[in-house]
């Protein structure tokens, strides 16, 4: 066979309080491919990237690097052997720009002594300048170099990632869900950077829950089920269908059209509205936005991700002043309205980044359940929480989601990416909103707990739920959606039959062109 | 979901040891790093642990410790509300200072029968406490000034305030007194004394701070106020999502601090002097911020940690009769929240290491059954 392999993981075991994350792995990456994991929530994937991360120790087995044998105290270490890891949550510090997030602890300086030199140093900025821009030309990386992270969107978050990965000499790279909220244009453009750092020598282990990509981008696929290595196979071995049984042991589920089951109410009413950057950068981020949303519609929104989707979202919510327009909830004016009374007017929200704007990480499943939801009846009375009648309401929604944890009082980190999102979809759509605004529903959520968010979408809003879907897959948008819409540049710039669109049409659309007005 | 989970309700004794020995492992290395610094600086560590010593087996050092803990705890307890939600309120030094002088211009200013008129000088005290640490919230909330450096002005502002007002409005100038001191509360105002033992004694106040203890535990951890409070301390961003107004928040933490702050004088200007003096006990609000940091902001912790600041207090002039000098009771008090801040830190960790190495043994024993 082919010479040592890039990396190889042989025997790993890991275990959690009540879970095992990972037993007897046996994985092997060779050098200048693009190696895919793909597994059910919870399946292990995350957790086996963290261990070749140094991020915590294997309690057995064993890691090579080039064939020999490493033990990685440290993601310093891991770094240090040219490997590189872009987390499936992003860890970027929100007020640095986007250069000094990338160079922070690896600033290039002079004198370029050994580091137990207790000597000053000075930061070589220009340097560092230099050898971005030359780093992005080569990779063809779009970033603004001087943007604070704060005003960055998901997509172009991950760009940063990647960037500060490859600026730290990384020649295995580990992405974990890098696609989860890229449109397909996106997508190309990721992968065909992917394909080039190949070409030059790096490794990619890439974790996704989209089949397509995985058999579109990869060299090898692994399969991990149950916390183990199943099976390894080349993409041409396989089609999405086989992949899916091999995950899950099940058949795939498509995002079907059903009856329609609009209604004549209209439930969410956004007139002309518009607004600005922020407070002090006028910029309009939101530009003249109308559209309505009946009882029973879900009205779907696609657009690459930054084209005042999250800005809009806000202004619904009453996190960013409008400008300009009103937005009505059935027949109450928003306007004068603060974020707590719209949510208590029935306005429920699944967010863009769980972890930013959704979870308590340190707190236990059962205070999490009640965040947002804090005045309903069913967590307390009065000025009381009830912690009794939330744990309660967290076992039920942890059985109807399917969220895998070993109990309500475990803290929100110890699930897994998709496990959170399934809590999260579970908090929103057991509160009964009657308008549910869902961006990426399903981001990181394997195939079959899709179909089942998909199923509950679909029976609220048969009872007469509006919602109101951000998706960058466009298959779910097309498949969800009553209506369509495409945002651009901040603005509505079409509007479509999700019966008759394609996703080629929307791609068009999102690229920035514009329906001609009939 | 296919990965073994078990629920385990048996409980984790070593865990729990490692938790009781933490303080104490903490004080043992405090009093090693102590008794080095004394032999430094020339003291013989064994004279000043032995007077230390010697005071513990006496009743009247505790009934000393206790009443210095009062203070000390109330001052913790507003500390720590504001650490709740990663306020660093370091203003309550000049809240409750603002709120002495209040509440003698109050309660001197009226007549009322007994218990009323305590009352009145505690919800006095509360207000004015309240109403200082409104200007920081207000500064926050409206021009985004850090509650860190605004408090620390405020401190200065009014130690010279207060200053200035005694002396040009409240001082009562008597030949042969050397302590200028205000016109005395009536006997109404006085809070009694619920230990009395010659010139020991425990101010009545120790109830109000086990009110508060129980007020704030009930208020942090069971309330739906507490619950908010907390998230927006944990994830702002998240807590502000969920419709949970961060302004409102700071304002009415802040408050609440700063309401508690109010009290942190009362023992003194109500249970002692029963009036505005030049000789009050200052520097209160700064002892609350360690005692805070002791006592973990958990309520029962912070009465650990305010008897053992209240003790080591107490003992200060009892070293200088020693010629040990009474700064050293300073320095402990550092060098033991330093070192609790490690230890417990070490301790999260190697329990966190052992409830892993426990979910390990006993999953496999569970698998091995299976299989
Ligand atoms: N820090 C932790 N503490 C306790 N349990 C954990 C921790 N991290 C992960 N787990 C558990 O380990 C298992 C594997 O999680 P992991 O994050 O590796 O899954 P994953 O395959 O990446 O899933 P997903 O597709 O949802 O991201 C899950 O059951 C999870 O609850
Ligand atoms: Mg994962």
């Amino acid at each position: 066979m082919s010479p040592a392999a890039a990396v190889e993981l042989v025997g790993i075991w890991k275990r959690f309080p009540g879970v095992i994350a990972n037993r007897d792995i046996n994985l092997r990456v060779d050098r200048a491919t693009v190696h895919s994991l793909v597994g059910e929530n919870g399946a292990g994937k995350s957790t086996l990237m963290k261990t070749l991360y140094g991020m915590h120790r294997p309690d057995e087995g064993t890691i090579s690097i080039d064939g020999s044998t490493v033990q990685f105290r440290s993601p310093t270490d891991a770094i240090a052997h040219g490997i590189g890891m872009v987390h499936q949550h992003f860890m970027l510090a929100d007020n640095l720009t986007v250069t000094e997030n990338i160079i922070l602890g690896a600033e290039p300086v002079w004198p370029e002594l050994p580091r137990w030199v207790p000597l000053p140093r000075v930061v070589r900025s220009e340097e560092a300048r230099r050898r971005l821009t030359q780093l992005k030309d080569d990779y063809g990386i779009d970033v603004d170099l001087d943007e604070t992270v704060e005003h960055l969107g998901v997509g172009e978050r991950q760009r940063v990632e990647i960037l500060k990965v490859l600026f730290r000499g990384a020649r295995v790279l580990i992405l974990d869900e890098p696609t989860a909220v890229l449109v397909p244009q996106e997508v190309d453009e990721l992968f065909s950077n992917l394909r080039n750092l190949v070409a030059e020598g790096v490794t990619v282990i890439f974790i996704s829950h989209k089949l397509d990509e995985v058999l579109a981008i990869s060299d090898d696929i692994t399969v991990v089920r149950d916390g183990t290595t199943v099976t390894t196979v080349k993409p041409s071995e396989v089609d999405k269908r086989r992949l899916g049984e091999l995950m899950v042991g099940s058949e795939l589920p498509q995002p079907g059209t059903e009856e329609s089951t609009v209604t004549d109410t209209v439930e969410l009413s956004v007139r002309d509205v518009s607004a600005f950057a922020s407070e002090t950068d006028d910029r309009v981020v939101v530009g003249n936005v109308s559209f309505d949303i009946h009882r029973g519609e879900v009205l779907g929104i696609a657009g690459v991700e930054g084209n005042g989707q999250f800005e809009l979202v806000e202004a619904i919510l009453g996190l960013r002043p409008t400008t300009h327009g009103t937005i009505l909830l059935g027949d109450t004016d928003l306007s004068t309205l603060g974020v707590q009374e719209r949510r208590d007017a029935g306005i429920g929200y699944i967010p863009f980044d769980r972890h930013r704007e959704a979870l308590l990480l340190e707190s236990p499943l059962w205070e999490n359940m009640i965040l947002g939801h804090d005045r309903s009846p069913r967590f307390g009375s009065g000025a009381w929480i009830s912690s009794r009648r939330a744990q309660a309401e967290c076992d039920t929604a942890v059985d109807r989601f399917a969220v895998a944890t070993p109990g309500n009082a475990v803290p929100a980190y110890a699930l897994s990416g998709g496990n959170q999102q399934k809590l999260i979809a579970a908090r929103e759509m057991t509160a009964g909103p009657s308008l549910l605004i869902a961006a990426h529903p399903t981001r990181g959520v394997d195939v079959g707990a899709q179909a089942a968010i998909w199923e509950e979408l679909r029976r609220a809003r048969a009872n007469g739920l509006a919602v109101l879907l951000i998706s960058a897959d466009l298959d779910e948008l097309i498949g969800l959606s009553d209506t369509l819409l495409v945002m651009f540049r901040g603005e509505v710039t079409a509007h479509l039959d999700p019966a008759t669109a394609t996703p080629e049409q929307l791609g068009m659309y999102m690229a920035g062109e514009r329906q001609a007005v009939a | 979901m296919k990965t073994a989970s078990i629920t385990r309700r048996n409980v984790n004794w070593g865990n729990i040891a490692i938790s009781l020995a933490a303080p104490l492992v903490a004080l043992l290395v405090a009093t090693g790093l102590t008794s080095a610094l004394m032999a430094i600086s020339g003291i013989d560590p064994a004279d000043a642990f032995s007077t230390l010593g010697s005071r513990m087996s006496e009743r009247t050092a505790w009934i000393d410790a206790t009443q210095r803990a009062v203070p000390l705890y109330i001052s913790a307890i507003a500390v720590a509300i504001g650490f709740k939600m990663n306020l660093f309120n370091i203003g309550v030094e000049g809240q409750y200072r603002v709120a002495m002088l209040t509440v003698v211009a109050v309660g001197t200013s009226v007549e009322l029968p007994p218990v009323l008129h305590v009352t009145l000088c505690i919800v006095a005290a509360m207000a004015a406490g309240a109403l200082w640490a409104t200007i920081p919230a207000l500064l926050k909330v409206y021009r985004g000034v850090s509650e860190v450096i605004s408090t620390i002005m405020l401190n200065y502002i009014a130690t010279g305030v207060l200053a200035f007002l005694f002396a040009e409005v409240f001082a009562i100038r008597e030949e042969g007194r050397l302590n200028p001191k205000s016109e005395e509360l009536p006997k109404s105002a006085w809070m009694p004394n619920l230990v009395s033992e010659n010139l020991h004694n425990i101010s009545g106040f120790i109830f109000v701070a086990a009110a508060l203890g129980v007020a704030y535990y009930v208020l942090v951890w069971k309330s739906r106020f507490g619950f908010r409070l907390r998230a927006s301390g944990t994830n702002p961003t998240a807590a502000r999502t969920a419709g949970i107004d961060p302004k409102r928040m700071v304002v009415s933490a802040m408050l609440l601090s700063g309401a508690v702050a109010g009290l942190v004088g009362m023992p003194q200007v109500l249970g002692d002097k029963h009036a505005y003096s030049s000789d009050l006990q200052l520097g209160l609000g700064f002892s609350g911020i360690a005692v805070a940091l002791l006592g973990r902001n958990s309520p029962v912790g912070i009465i650990a940690a305010a008897m053992t600041f209240g003790f080591l207090d107490s003992a200060a002039p009892f070293l200088d009769l020693e010629s040990i000098p009474k700064e050293i009771v300073v320095i402990m008090q550092g060098v033991l929240v330093l070192t609790v801040v490690v230890v417990y830190e070490i301790a999260r960790r190697v329990k966190e290491r052992r409830t892993q190495e426990r979910a390990s043994r006993s999953l496999d024993a569970a698998l091995a059954v299976a299989s």
